[in-house]
């Protein structure tokens, strides 16, 4: 299945790269994926985000790795196959950067599938959308923004099961614990 | 803490509800000293704002007294007194940087709920649905305030509450609106909507140098007040015809600008086609009661300014698009950059050139929350604005 979406961050080009260029980074903004650990030689390993389900765990490797792009796949033989392109163009003007990226989740493992679906979100793509705004916030207000309807940030699920508008509980805290 | 709640239509209820905490870095907590019900709180009052939830803490016209900050706030200290801006705005993105701070594009996090209602979200507000946010509001004991390094505005005078407390939105909302009139020498400027926002955008009009203001509602102490304080002109709408009117007082030519301070539900207009609007926004075919819109561009003199500032949520029906087009009529609009004014405007109180507190008509404890809203609502009591002290 695939995503393409495009955001444009209010900083400069080479900065924006720099950013993602850390595939680290990627677990402050990608709802679903837990962490990105650098293996070396260009290779990183991802685990997606145990929510209530297992965890999924698979290799990728740099394909491309340049000022204006980077692309990556996963190793063969991985769980979950999946590949994606981030492009980084000056916005006219100075706008800042134009970011543009697509990524595509496939599994051929029963058991992944549903790990899959939740990488992607419910919609194709609109997962990766909340998943830009965060990577905006993050470069220009330099931390994701939670409210109270919306406690995780920019959301695909929780866009439709909003918390009412009053503050968390103790308990509610303690369950989004990494929050604070 | 105790907080009013949105509980359903024509319901709202003070609660107990958690104390907020600190969620983000930039974030700091306010010991609310005033708030206030604003007009468009009677719209989500009145159930035509989509996206609210039962249990939604209302209110986003509120200052306090800070008493914690976030690692992230370096200009703030516990025990600073502040006005915090209705619009929540980052300060670092394209909009803030241009200062159009109701333009965030950072500061909601159910910008996808506004995209598919407006196609781009404006930024997020304090107790006002989720669709700019869910963010709890400030009618409650204490509120968290995001983004607390770029919104409040320290006030470092002895002035009361009741002073400063508009700079929160009503102030640079009727400022804003009078700003974007343009004013020049000898211009008349009409205003639709003799309520809290439409009286200080007749005193700001006057501020920037109106020859002229004229007051058009159909509340008689609402047009004294006007009258009284700003020196405009009244006209009662149901008494008279007020196209007539308008061009009998501007010499046939018709205002230089008309403000629209009235939003959505216009309960002006007779006859036929505000029936219409009636039946159509009751049914939920029409979102929005356009009247006073109508009016304000079918008096605009050719090649004048129709300025925006009441409410409007989604779609109009019989829009006079063909007087716009014909007479070469400029609209302007928008959710006030309020950051961008509160300085100034201050500055403008400090100096004794406009004192907005002359709307405050009641004040009430929060307990008693619900009753304010009840008799702004109707107008009771002569109610123009309702100030809130927990």
């Amino acid at each position: 299945m695939h995503g393409k979406t495009a955001v444009t961050v209010n900083r400069p080009p080479a900065e924006v790269y720099q950013y993602w260029h850390d595939f680290a980074h990627l677990a402050d903004f990608m709802t679903n994926v837990g962490s990105v650990e650098d293996r070396g030689g260009g290779r990183w390993h991802w685990r997606s985000k145990a929510r209530d389900e297992e965890v999924a765990e698979w290799d990728i490797e740099i394909v491309t790795d340049e000022a204006a792009v980077i692309a990556w796949r996963s190793v063969a033989g991985s769980d979950v196959a999946s590949e994606g392109t981030v492009r980084f163009a000056p916005a006219p003007g100075d706008r800042g950067t134009e970011v543009v990226v697509e990524v595509d989740y496939q599994s051929s493992e029963p058991k992944v599938a549903s790990l899959v679906k939740k990488l992607r979100g419910d919609e194709p793509g609109m997962q990766l959308k909340e998943d830009l705004r965060r990577f905006k916030q993050v470069l220009e207000a330099g931390e994701v923004l939670r409210s109270d309807g919306s406690p995780e940030g920019p959301d695909s699920w929780r866009l439709l099961h909003q918390r009412p508008a009053r503050p968390l509980s103790d308990a509610e805290l303690d369950e989004l614990g990494a929050l604070r | 803490m105790r907080a009013n709640c949105w509980m359903g239509v024509n319901e709202v209820e003070v609660q107990e509800v958690p104390d907020p905490k600190i969620l983000n870095r930039r974030d700091a907590i306010i010991r609310i000293t005033s708030s206030a019900i604003c007009g468009s709180d009677l719209h989500l009052y009145d159930g035509y704002v989509p996206t609210m939830k039962e249990g939604d803490v209302l209110g986003h016209e509120f200052m306090g007294e800070v008493v914690e900050v976030g690692s992230g706030v370096d200009n703030l200290q516990i025990g600073d007194r502040v006005v915090v801006p209705f619009p929540i705005a980052c300060g670092h993105c394209l909009a803030c940087e241009r200062e159009e701070y109701s333009l965030c594009e950072n500061s909601n996090p159910n910008a996808e709920l506004a995209e598919r209602m407006w196609g781009n979200s404006p930024c997020g507000i304090f107790g006002y649905s989720h669709m700019l946010g869910g963010f709890a509001g400030g009618q409650a004991e204490y509120v968290r305030v995001p983004f607390a390094d770029i919104g409040p505005l320290k006030i470092e005078n002895d002035l009361p509450d009741e002073q400063v407390l508009f700079l929160s939105d009503i102030l640079p909302t009727g400022y804003m609106g009078a700003e974007m009139c343009d004013i020049q020498p000898g211009d008349v400027v009409a205003v639709w909507g003799a309520g809290p926002v439409g009286q200080l955008a007749m005193a700001s009009a006057r501020l920037l140098g109106a020859e002229e203001v004229i007051a058009i509602d159909h509340v008689d102490f609402r047009l004294a007040m006007a009258e009284r304080q700003v020196g405009a002109t009244p006209i009662n709408l149901d008494q008279t015809d007020v196209r007539e009117e308008l061009l009998e007082l501007t010499g046939g030519r018709g205002p230089d600008a008309c403000i629209d301070a009235v939003g959505m539900e216009a309960d002006h207009g007779t006859g036929p086609i505000a029936a219409y609007d009636r039946v159509k926004q009751a049914l939920r075919a029409e979102t929005d009661r356009p009247h006073a819109l109508r009016q304000a561009i079918t008096s605009c003199r050719n090649g004048g300014t129709v300025s925006v500032i009441g409410v409007y949520g989604g779609f109009l029906d019989k829009f006079p698009m063909g007087a716009v087009v014909n007479r070469s009529l400029t609209i302007k609009s928008g959710q006030c950059h309020v950051h961008r004014y509160m300085r100034p405007l201050l500055d403008h109180i400090e100096q004794g050139r406009i004192d907005p507190s002359f709307i405050v008509t009641h004040r009430l404890p929060l307990e008693e929350t619900p009753a304010g809203y009840d008799t702004f609502k109707h107008k009771e009591n002569e109610c123009v604005k309702v100030v809130l002290q927990p």
